[in-house]
């Protein structure tokens, strides 16, 4: 690589992502065994999963079906005849010795999801749980391991996407239309503190413009986008850095530590192996009937990236509103009720009130969950556009309508908040002009900004029925400011 | 208890329904005599059955299972130092399906470790010795149930036959022995040798004990996967004609390699069978002298695999070690045998990258050239035949030192292995004053056609000498 002394050469990266989703099945991937949500450790077992003598795993068609509404929201080809693999390594979270995985036929190929490709996607069995007694929590140095097998054997759906993102904030902001994605599709919590979403990252750098792939390192389980992006972000600078010093990038795994930022080498079943992959013949081949298929395609729901577009498209609201009412479906849902309830409310007065102030107010929580009602939130924003009520009092209303529900228009006049006419406010302007001589003689020194105490005043008195900017208005008119 | 011993199980059965036997009795006897077993056959006997209804289809008649299949709460090893003092939580439910038809668990038969074998000299808990010579081998790896059953230590037995472990046995100790369409009988609870080929089926003295048997073991099980179980029952066999039956010599497996003992018996098995009105043609399945070699690619395969549980984290014999390496190297060293060590090295060489499609997938092309090459000769006749083993029962250590020339006691019957299709092993007459036995094959299904051939021949064979009772000295 050669570049003219002081000049920096650009590097673009490439960035792959692999993606584990758990799936929100009832039951394990090959045995009857219900997941486990933190029950006590390997009470949520059988002969199947433990991996003894004479047992044998059976597919679970319901993980089937949720493999086959990913591949198809992803608008994959399905395989006519996808078989499972042996991935053979050995591990003590591995019971039988070999992940039941897919390797040559997997369910579904070439998709894609928003600007990204999807290389493909596969079902798979998880391992089970190491803990190990060191002071690290990692294997090496370790006294002992103690294995949960509750965990082991829930359905995985491996999600491999093309190298297509070019910078880690893309690449987080995918991650993020990702999981909305399988939030929406109910298949899976989704959450990667969790583990049940589970990102890898192949990262290289090229000379920017260049079409070759540099050499690609793989960054092992970031458990949130932040932490997804500074570890691409780290890896990026690393490498960018080796270039320039003229040395070659090593493929390897590397662990990203989010507290030290450090990124380093990961020496464990992951280091570079031969899993002999062969066909599992404990299965026969998985054959998506037409029924099967069409089944799924019926359970697909509106996706979040088609949502967001219809939000800009059809209702003009603002990209980053619609971006969040298609992302946090709830608010969407809750969103979309409202504007059939209260007729001749604004969409986008009603996406800001959504996003703004009931996001704010309901937390991660669904609003349909709460007493408000979607016809009283179409009505609290009715009276606010309407000048009815001034955007301090709607606030106000809506803390009432989220804690005890209620309609909107009886807390407006038990708390009389309907907003002041303007012949009575016209009133209270002069009564507080009269009161507060010392502003005013303030005012007319010079000092403009004590206008505020006699607007302060004003809304005090009207206990915000008045509308702030009208009051500011009037104040400095009967001033002749 | 002379006369007991001397009846079949339809005989046993009988005369529990009349009243003449109690099925308490029939256990006892059978239970003494495992118990002060001279012949190595069994790895553990049954304290006392379950009293049964002689209403049940098999009236309480008590079976010998091979220690391959998991019974809950009862020592199970695979014959296998790795799994010595294991007890699964469960059952197989091809043994659950025998006790609920009605025939109690006897005891856990000696086996070739992990099935690997076709001697029986490959079991960690000794060899078994075959009643017509205790000098000789019983055969393998269901050899401790072939010759429990050849002893008169058990009324029948059940095994499981990957390239002929269920025939190959029944034929050098003269007893009866079917392998089952591949998914006729549920493997959930069979310890797995090499998966795709692996199948559960019976040991009886004669073709109607062991059509009777296989009755009660076939059927899908939710539980495993590739069971599809039989499209019809299986009858208890009748027939004593064979009129317009199409017999078809297999030229390929009665040639060089078989001994002329061996070949007299299948001759002249095959005249009487004219004799009873069925046509024998000679056939040719071209690829059968790649099935030997095809099959120790694929089960040495599978079996690395299968193999790969035993890793002393959660069960078995546990060898600790200075890391977790080192443990999983103690223990396995410590707790497999050298053929079962021989095959896990083959199989991860066969699979390994760089090696699968020279090994691993060649040998799937060989093994789909031999169903084609049955496929073939079925169109032309109803069943094929030849000798089940090349040879008689050979000499306790004659082989031991050649895994080669071991591995070539399987050339019969491994090609109907590899093929998936049913096929039975009966008794056709003596050589050298041991059994030899005459293997008929038929296309995937055709059990009860297979059944039907075997009975008329058999009569007409009017083989003597099972069982062969061994004295016992009372424990």
């Amino acid at each position: 690589m050669s570049a003219a002394v002081g000049e920096r050469v650009e590097f673009e990266p490439v960035i792959g992502l692999e993606i584990h989703v758990q799936l929100a099945t009832r039951t394990k991937m090959f045995c009857s065994c219900p997941l486990s949500f933190g029950e006590e450790p390997n009470t949520r077992t059988c002969p199947v999963c433990l991996g003894l003598p004479g047992a044998l795993p059976v597919p679970n068609s319901e993980a089937v079906h949720f493999a086959l509404m990913i591949a198809l929201a992803f608008g994959c080809e399905i395989a006519p005849r996808a078989l499972f693999h042996r991935k053979n390594y050995f591990y003590p979270d591995l019971p039988k010795g070999y992940q039941i995985s897919q390797y040559d036929e997997p369910l579904g190929r070439h998709g894609r999801l928003g600007d990204v490709r999807i290389h493909r996607v596969h079902l798979e069995e998880d391992a089970a749980k190491l803990v190990h007694a060191s002071s690290s929590g990692r294997i090496h140095g370790a006294e002992a391991s103690i294995v949960d097998f509750n965990r082991g054997g829930t359905p995985l759906v491996e999600i491999v996407t093309e190298p297509d993102l070019r910078s880690p904030e893309q690449a987080a902001e995918f991650g993020r239309l990702l999981q909305a994605t399988l939030r929406r599709l109910g298949v899976s919590d989704v959450n990667m503190e969790e583990g049940s979403l589970r990102i890898d990252a192949n990262v290289s750098v090229r000379p920017a413009g260049s079409s070759e792939l540099g050499t690609k390192t793989e960054l092992k389980n970031m458990n949130s986008f932040r932490f997804l992006e500074r570890g691409l972000a780290a890896e990026i600078e690393r490498q960018r850095a080796l270039l320039d010093a003229g040395e070659a990038v090593v493929q390897e795994t590397l662990h990203f530590d989010p507290r030290s930022g450090a990124l380093s080498p990961l020496r464990s079943k992951e280091e570079a192996h031969d899993y002999r992959y062969f066909p599992e013949p404990d299965l026969v081949p998985l054959v998506p009937t037409e029924e099967m298929i069409a089944r799924a395609r019926q359970a697909l729901p509106e996706l979040p990236a088609e949502r967001a577009e219809r939000f800009q498209r059809e209702l003009g609201l603002a990209a980053d509103a619609a971006r969040l009412l298609a992302f946090r479906f709830e608010l969407g849902d809750f969103f979309e009720l409202a504007l059939a309830a209260g007729d001749g409310v604004d969409a986008r007065a009603l996406a800001n009130w959504t996003v703004n102030e009931l996001a704010a107010r309901v937390g991660d929580s669904d609003p349909a969950a709460s007493p408000l009602t979607a016809e009283a939130f179409a009505q609290l924003v009715s009276l606010v556009q309407q000048r009815r009520i001034s955007a301090a009092a709607g606030k106000d209303v809506l803390d009432r309508l989220v804690a005890a529900g209620g309609n909107p228009h009886a807390i407006v006049e038990e708390l009389g908040l309907e907003m002041a006419a303007s012949d009575e406010l016209d009133t209270i302007v002069e009564e507080a002009i009269r009161e507060n001589a010392d502003a005013v003689a303030k005012i007319r020194a010079g000092k403009v900004q004590a206008v505020g105490a006699i607007v302060g005043a004003v809304m005090r008195a009207t206990r915000g029925r008045a509308d702030g900017a009208e009051v500011q208005r009037l104040v400095r008119e009967k001033l002749g400011l | 208890m002379q006369e007991l011993l001397a009846l079949d199980a339809h005989a046993l059965i009988a005369a529990i329904r009349r009243g003449e036997l109690s099925s308490r009795e029939v256990f006892d006897t059978y239970r003494e005599r495992a118990a002060s077993d001279p012949l190595g056959a069994y790895l553990w006997v049954a304290e006392s059955g379950r009293p049964v209804d002689s209403a049940a289809p098999l009236a309480g008649v008590p079976v010998a299972v091979k220690d391959i299949f998991c019974v809950d709460g009862v020592p199970t090893t695979a014959a296998s130092r790795i799994l010595e003092g294991y007890v699964p939580p469960y059952t197989a439910t091809v043994v659950e399906l025998l006790e609920a038809a009605g025939a109690p668990l006897l005891g856990k038969t000696n086996m070739d470790e992990f099935a690997m074998g076709s001697s029986n000299e490959n079991s960690a808990f000794g060899p078994v010795r075959n009643p017509w010579d205790r000098e000789r081998v019983p055969g393998g790896s269901s050899g401790g149930s072939a010759a429990a059953v050849a002893g008169g230590l058990a009324p029948w037995a059940i095994g499981t036959d990957t390239g002929g472990s269920i025939r190959q046995p029944a034929a050098l100790c003269g007893v009866v022995g079917l392998k089952p369409t591949y998914g006729a009988c549920s493997r959930h609870g069979m310890i797995a040798f090499a998966s795709s080929l692996d199948q559960a089926g019976p040991i009886a003295r004669n073709v109607r004990d062991c059509a009777l048997l296989l009755r009660h073991m076939v059927g899908r099980d939710p539980a495993d996967a590739t069971s599809v179980g039989l499209p019809e029952d299986v009858l208890v066999p009748q027939a004593e004609r064979l009129d317009g039956v199409r017999l078809g010599v297999v030229a390929e497996l009665m040639g060089e390699g078989i001994e002329s003992g061996v070949r007299g018996c299948v001759e002249r098995a095959l005249a009487l069978a004219e004799d009873l009105g069925a046509s024998v043609e000679e056939v040719h399945l071209p690829h059968a002298p790649y099935a030997i070699s095809a099959y120790y690619v694929l089960a040495p395969a599978e079996a690395s695999a299968n193999l790969a549980r035993y890793d002393g984290v959660r069960y078995g014999l546990r060898v600790d070690g200075d890391d977790l390496t080192a443990m999983y190297e103690n223990t396995r060293a410590a707790g497999f045998g050298a053929e079962v060590k021989r095959r896990i090295m083959l199989g991860t060489y066969a699979l390994s990258s760089g090696y699968y499609d020279a090994y691993y997938a060649t040998a799937q092309r060989v093994r789909t050239k031999i169903v084609e090459d049955f496929r073939a000769a079925f169109a032309r006749v109803d069943l094929v035949v030849s000798p089940t083993s090349p040879t008689v029962a050979f000499r306790l250590g004659e082989r031991v030192s050649d895994p080669l020339a071991m591995y070539l006691s399987d050339v019969c019957t491994v090609p109907m292995s590899l093929a998936g299709i049913p096929a039975i092993s009966i008794p056709a007459g003596l050589s050298d004053g041991l059994p030899v036995g005459l293997q008929i094959a038929g296309p995937p299904f055709s059990e009860n056609r297979v059944l039907e051939v075997a009975h008329a021949l058999e009569q007409a064979l009017a083989f003597e000498g099972v069982p062969r009772e061994v004295e016992v000295k009372p424990a």
